[in-house]
């Protein structure tokens, strides 16, 4: 193998490596593309979308307005979580630190219900 | 080329509705509703045929108009212009042979609750010839503060989340709260306080006293499975059990129903915003978006007064058409 063609393995171990490392991290980036998907809730139609969510402790969960009135998202306790009233296309966020289920509702539209499950 | 009276000048949102064949729907749709107490006996009138009406009809020992759920801020195609239509409402109720001696409002006045809503409305009511407004809250109203900007602009001589009475020419008039303290997955709900000040408050009548009851939310089950309905509104209803003539006058469904029950007459009054569905007719009571002449056939059937008899309450259709 003379000095050109180990130069041209080379770039090619490089290469394949160089692959590898972009594969993985693509990898890496659809899978936190999954779990941002999965701690999303849509509001349209007059109910939350999914109705049931299960998420690990310290995740975020956000919650997105799609409707053309406005809604809240509040626990039914109404003191672990309250929204202000989101607009159409308004947003809120909520990091779930604890364990537990978390019921909750809109409190203008008290028949929309929904659930968080935090495991 | 002459234009065609209905023709569409302006078609902002595709829709084949412009912004004065949108007015002209929501004048068929009904944008208040006008009262008059007859012999103790409240009969309604949906404001947009009120020009068929004879002065006979129009008479009585009193009149008012009842508007409801304006939304001012809602800005969504099932109606950009809120303001208009509320405006087109209040020249309704300035063209009356004989003005309504006052107005009630009831509730979703404002879409968000914002402080610039509420002062919009009020500007365009300030234009109505009856000064006096009567205002019960709708759940849009209470949202974000809990009601707090409602009370301190409509409710300082009110008690309790909003709740109180009056007296007009021999009637007695009661704003009820039903939008506060909602539950998860519950109707309405007027609470324990607010039905024992109720209860209190109508004990000193006579029962031959004519009892109008007016809040946001049916005071009678239209349809629960869209919270349309009141959790607790039997016990209210018990307490009117003895007088002779009740009428519930509510809002929030956004089309005009009216049905009898016992001495109770109920009636809802349409949106001076936009139409909901009827209920059960789609996947959810959002605001409904359609054509003219569909909209006509929807609403154009609910103008029925009630006249109650010497022994019993009879139920006279008087359609306008």
């Amino acid at each position: 193998m003379n000095r050109k063609e180990r130069c041209l393995v080379a770039a090619m171990v490089l290469a394949v490596v160089g692959v590898a490392i972009t594969e993985a991290s693509s990898l890496v980036r659809v899978k936190a593309r999954e779990d941002v998907a999965k701690s999303e809730v849509k509001i349209d139609n007059f109910s939350f979308a999914p109705g049931e969510i299960t998420v690990a402790k310290g995740t975020t969960v956000n919650w997105v307005n799609r409707d053309d009135i406005p809604h809240t998202v509040v626990s039914d306790d109404k003191t672990s979580f309250k929204s202000k009233p989101l607009d159409t296309d308004d947003k809120f966020s909520y990091t779930f630190s604890k364990e537990g289920t978390y019921n909750y509702f809109c409190s203008i539209h008290p028949k929309m219900t929904a659930k968080v499950v935090v495991k | 080329m002459t234009r065609k009276k209905d023709e569409i000048l302006f078609d902002h949102n595709h829709d084949g509705v412009d912004r004065r064949g949108f007015l002209k729907c929501m004048a068929w749709a009904g944008t208040g509703t006008f009262c008059v107490m007859q012999g103790g006996v409240l009969k309604s009138y949906s404001l947009s045929r009120i020009a068929d009406l004879s002065p006979a009809q129009m008479k009585g020992q009193l009149s008012f108009a009842q508007i409801s759920d304006s939304h001012m801020g809602f800005n969504k195609p099932a109606n950009p212009d809120v303001a208009g239509t509320l405006k087109a409402a209040v020249d309704k109720i300035n063209a009356l042979a004989i003005p309504p001696e006052f107005l009630l409002h009831t509730g979703d006045i404002s879409h968000l609750a914002k402080p610039e809503e509420f002062e919009t409305v009020e500007q365009i009511l300030r234009g109505a010839v009856a000064k006096d407004v009567f205002y019960v809250p709708g759940e849009h109203d209470v949202v974000g503060d809990d009601g707090k900007g409602y009370l301190e602009r409509f409710g300082k001589k009110s008690k309790g989340d909003g709740w109180y009475s009056f007296d007009k020419k021999g009637v007695h008039f009661v704003g009820l709260v039903n939008v506060m303290n909602l539950k998860a997955g519950g109707l309405g709900s007027l609470g324990a306080e607010q039905l024992e000040w109720l209860e209190n408050d109508v004990k000193r009548l006579s029962a031959s006293t004519p009892v109008v009851v007016f809040a946001h939310i049916p005071l009678w089950s239209v349809y629960p499975e869209w919270g349309w309905g009141t959790e607790d509104s039997a016990q209210a209803l018990a307490y009117l059990k003895r007088f002779g003539s009740v009428t519930v006058l509510n809002g929030h469904i956004h089309q005009t129903m009216q049905k009898v029950e016992g001495n109770v007459t109920f009636h809802t009054a349409a949106s001076t915003a936009f139409p909901q569905p009827q209920p059960g007719k789609a996947d959810s009571p959002g605001p409904m978006k359609v054509p003219a002449a569909e909209l006509r056939g929807l609403l154009g059937i609910t103008d029925v007064s009630f006249v109650q008899g010497q022994e019993a309450l009879a139920i006279v259709d008087s359609r306008l058409e």
